[in-house]
């Protein structure tokens, strides 16, 4: 049972924008509704007003060019799974997303609402965070792109303003030789902890450094330093060793029913060596 | 605002229905008397109210009324064929994939929409799409054996 409220479908985000700003703190912006819907039904959230952008029909719209994927602020993750584009730019994410929550989440959720929301026991973002992904906003000043490592900026906290609109989100296509692996450990609904690797790896070596995120222990993804690891042997197990170190190093884990603070950094330290190691097995 | 009509087919049925906009799928099909679809962690994670809304796997329990507007529902109601079972429900019988019952319809809806998008799944497509129906009964070897037996049938059928 959910308690009284109004939903508005707009069909243009100009719309949508005036609604929030009519609105402001009474309303929400609403799409898949499968963290926006529970919070509603746990009461930890009240919104007299849900603006749903879904009949915006260009939201839904995932497209490629040469160097960056678009993925509309209503794709779904079983949109994205399945979507050719996805498949074919960057096969990591598809796979990611195929693995999101369970099938009837993937089918309704989405990855904006997913960014949306900050929920910390997210998939999506050390993956995007790792890739430099940005969140395309519309508001009443106009539109802006921000950095999703700067757009979650806390435990449910976003950068989102009381007037703005996601449009979408857009991710730079890594280069022909990099490799990108996403890898999770998981017990509950959520995972319990989940890296983000991004490198390149010639003759054994990283080409530069690999590019390192930890998601889902801490208030939000947290990148690694791993400037130290450009050149190293990838193949090494002192080096996986060494980069799960700084892992473990680079998070504040928060203790709740995936685990004890001890326990979820062990875990940093296990994934990220498995995600470092899944570069290195892919190489050319 | 506030209270709409909405205009959906559920099963094989046209229906004009008068909703409320926070009105949730699984009150307006069990309101139908399709009380097949269970309530029960209320939260999206056990699948018990699982339904298909335009062909896709839901859960019924966070899921808008109005967003059926204009769209097929199909309820676990809707896959025999008069007294005839589907065949995910025959071969739930006759691997006995089930015990009290009450995850069963949302399991075998969640089967019908794997098996309408992946005909021929392998275990580990079954594992990975079932994995969140919860049973607390059964375990679920023989969950994952009917959905492959049920697979193997319609196969040999069409």
């Amino acid at each position: 049972m959910l308690r009284r409220f109004d939903v508005h479908r707009v069909t243009s985000v100009a719309e949508a924008v005036a609604l929030r700003q009519r609105f402001g703190e009474d309303a929400a912006i609403y799409a898949g509704g499968t963290e926006l819907l529970l919070a509603m039904k746990m009461g930890v959230a009240r919104w007299p007003h849900l603006i749903d952008v879904k009949p915006i029909g260009s939201l839904a719209q995932i497209s490629a060019s040469t160097d960056t994927l678009r993925i509309g602020a209503t794709a779904t993750h079983w949109d994205i799974e399945r979507n050719p584009l996805v498949a074919e730019a960057l096969p990591a994410l598809a796979q990611l997303e195929a693995n999101v929550a369970n099938v009837r989440v993937r089918a309704a959720g989405t990855l904006a609402g997913n960014l949306a929301f900050g929920e910390p026991h997210a998939d999506p973002p050390s993956m995007l965070i790792a890739l430099g992904a940005r969140v395309l906003l519309e508001g009443r000043a106009g539109s802006r792109s921000v950095a999703v490592a700067e757009f979650i900026t806390g435990m449910y906290e976003t950068a989102l303003a009381a007037d703005e609109v996601i449009v979408a989100i857009e991710i730079p296509l890594p280069g022909k030789n990099v490799r990108a692996a996403y890898v999770k450990f998981q017990i509950l609904e959520r995972p319990s902890v989940g890296v983000a690797a991004l490198g390149t790896v010639r003759d054994g070596r990283f080409v530069g450094a690999p590019t390192v995120v930890v998601g889902a222990v801490d208030e939000m993804a947290r990148p690694v330093p791993t400037a130290q690891f450009a050149g190293a042997d990838a193949r090494d197990a002192g080096t996986l060793e060494a980069i799960a170190d700084a892992a473990r190093a680079a998070v504040e884990p928060i203790a709740d029913l995936a685990g004890s603070v001890e326990f979820k950094r062990h875990l940093v330290g296990v994934i990220t060596q498995r995600a470092c190691a899944a570069l290195a097995a892919e190489a050319l | 605002m506030g209270t709409r009509e909405i205009h959906l087919r559920v099963n094989r049925g046209e229906r004009r229905v008068v909703i409320e906009d926070q009105t949730l799928l699984i009150e307006l099909v069990r309101g139908l008397g399709l009380v097949g679809t269970k309530l029960s962690c209320d939260s999206q994670v056990c699948g018990a109210c699982t339904v298909l809304l335009d062909g896709r796997p839901v859960s019924s329990c966070t899921t808008l009324a109005i967003e059926a507007d204009g769209k097929p529902v199909e309820t676990i109601e809707g896959l025999a064929d008069g007294t005839k079972l589907h065949p995910l429900q025959e071969a739930f019988i006759e691997r006995f994939a089930f015990q009290c019952g009450y995850c069963t319809p949302g399991m075998i809806v969640s089967a019908k929409a794997l098996l309408d998008a992946h005909p021929e799944p392998d275990v580990a497509k079954v594992r990975q799409w079932m994995e969140g129906n919860i049973c607390r009964c059964t375990g679920y070897q023989t969950i994952v054996e009917a959905v492959l037996d049920a697979a193997d049938q319609m196969r040999s059928a069409r």
